[in-house]
Parts: C-alpha cells; sequence; structure tokens
C-alpha cells in the first residue's frame, strides 16, 4: 500500500514537473523543474529497489550534470531570452506528430502485450521481491566482471567529453 | 505490489514530454534539458524490466546511460556557449551556418 501511493505520488510530480520544464517562459524554472523531475525519478528507483542508482542520480545528475546546466544559464545572459518567442512557428503541428508518436508507443505496447500469441510477456509474474537483494553489491559484480571493457571505454568517452569541453570552452576555437 | 506496466507507461510520458519539448522549443538550453528527460525516460523503463526479471544487467545498463548523458551534456553547454560567444544569441533557429 505505500509502496503504490509513493510510486503514484513520484509519477505523478514526475510528469507534473516535465511538462512544467517543457512549457515555462524562464529558462531558470525550467532547470528548478527538471530538478525536481529528476529526483522524484530517483524516487521511482527507490520503489523499484535500486537503491545504487538512487544515489547515483542524485549525486550524479542532480549534483553534477544540474549545476553544469544552471552555471551556463547564469553565463548567457536571459533578460533578452526571455522576452523572445520561446515556440517556434510549427509548434502546433510538432506538438500533434509527438503525441501521434507517443499514442503509437502505447498502441505498440499494447499490441505486444494482447497478441504474443496467447501469452503476454509483462502478465508473467514478476521476479520475487528479495532477487536483486543487496543491490550495490550485485551492481557491483555485474559491472566489474560481466562489463569490464565498456566500463573501460566509459571512462575513455568521459575523457573525450572533458576535453571537448575544455576545446569549446576556450577563447578562440 | 506495482505492476510493471505502470512504469513503462509513465516512462513513454516522460519521453513523449521530451520529445515535444525538443521539437517546439526555440532555446537551446531548454533543447538540452529535454533531451535529458528522455534518457530518464528510457533509465525508468530499464530498471522496471530489470525488477521484473529479477536480473541486475539493464540497471548497469541505466549507469552507463547516465554517463553518456554527463558526457553529453558537457560537450553540449560548451558549444552552447562557444555559439553565444559568436553569436549573442540562444536561439536554435539562428543556428544556421550550414544551411544552404
Amino acid at each position: 500500500m505505500a509502496d503504490q501511493v509513493l510510486f503514484y505520488f513520484f509519477a505523478g510530480l514526475a510528469v507534473l514537473s516535465a511538462i512544467l520544464v517543457v512549457t515555462s517562459r524562464n529558462t531558470v524554472y525550467s532547470a528548478v523543474f527538471l530538478i525536481t523531475t529528476l529526483l522524484a525519478t530517483g524516487g521511482i528507483f527507490l520503489t523499484l529497489r535500486a537503491e545504487f542508482l538512487f544515489a547515483v542520480q542524485i549525486i550524479l545528475y542532480v549534483g553534477g550534470i544540474m549545476v553544469l546546466f544552471v552555471f551556463v544559464i547564469m553565463l548567457v545572459n536571459l533578460d533578452v531570452s526571455v522576452r523572445q518567442l520561446q515556440f517556434n512557428r510549427q509548434k502546433w503541428v510538432a506538438t500533434l506528430l509527438s503525441l501521434v508518436l507517443g499514442g503509437e508507443l502505447l498502441a505498440a505496447f499494447a499490441l505486444a502485450r494482447n497478441n504474443q500469441q496467447g501469452r503476454d510477456l509483462l502478465g508473467l509474474p514478476q521476479a520475487a521481491a528479495t532477487a536483486l537483494e543487496p543491490n550495490t553489491e550485485l551492481v557491483g559484480k555485474v559491472l566489474f566482471e560481466k562489463y569490464m571493457i565498456p566500463f573501460e571505454i566509459a571512462s575513455v568517452l568521459l575523457l573525450v567529453a572533458l576535453i571537448g569541453a575544455v576545446v569549446m570552452g576556450k577563447k578562440r576555437i | 505490489m506495482i505492476p510493471t506496466s505502470h512504469y513503462v507507461i509513465l516512462s513513454l510520458l516522460l519521453f513523449t514530454i521530451g520529445v515535444i519539448g525538443v521539437v517546439t522549443r526555440r532555446n537551446v538550453i531548454i533543447i538540452l534539458m529535454s533531451i535529458e528527460l528522455i534518457l530518464n525516460a528510457v533509465n525508468i523503463n530499464l530498471v522496471a524490466f530489470s525488477r521484473h526479471w529479477g536480473s541486475v544487467d539493464a540497471q548497469v545498463f541505466a549507469i552507463f546511460i547516465i554517463t553518456d548523458a554527463a558526457a553529453e551534456a558537457a560537450v553540449g553547454l560548451g558549444i552552447i556557449i562557444a555559439f553565444f560567444r559568436n553569436r549573442e544569441t540562444l536561439l536554435a533557429d539562428e543556428m544556421d551556418l550550414l544551411r544552404w
């Protein structure tokens, strides 16, 4: 019961503040609402018993990426950009097409549920609640054994991003 | 226990909102934020199915996606700063140097 209350609370919070991210005029408000969405997503990870990802979400997304965003918003002046037109000309067509895309995904999901040769993949029983139990230990074990090489490649990716950000921030490129 | 389909529908909603943000806004910073929303929706999906099948691999994928998002945000914001320094604007419509 408490699980369901928490899930619907966090889900509603996430969807509501995601809508506000997309619609608010001021970039700073958008950033604050994005932080709320990310925190609510962290709460959803917690209802899924993924404690390690919850911590990663808070530390990396809210503590790292969003600070970067807020810094850049501070660096570029926004007095001008608030007064400009916020949405482009084809916004209604674009919104309609995006909603069609969302409806298509929903239809594909519903069809896959009904039509799996009489088998409903999501109707299969969920794994036991204790299947992922020492969560951090299991994630660490899989990350450093099965996915060792992707992990190392991710470090190279971060190095590339570091160099790219430094080069882009230079005075003359 | 919440059924997995509810998580999938939540992730679908967040994904659609993110796509709407990418295609309708003019401000480049908000477009980048909408991309973060889309990546988050994917993460919810991955973790929900990891829970459903009792396998932890998808959570490792989610960590890789978060790494990607960090790299993308760093480089993207660097590009935005360089662009702002040259053109004094943040509008995506003004980025038309390559348009013929």
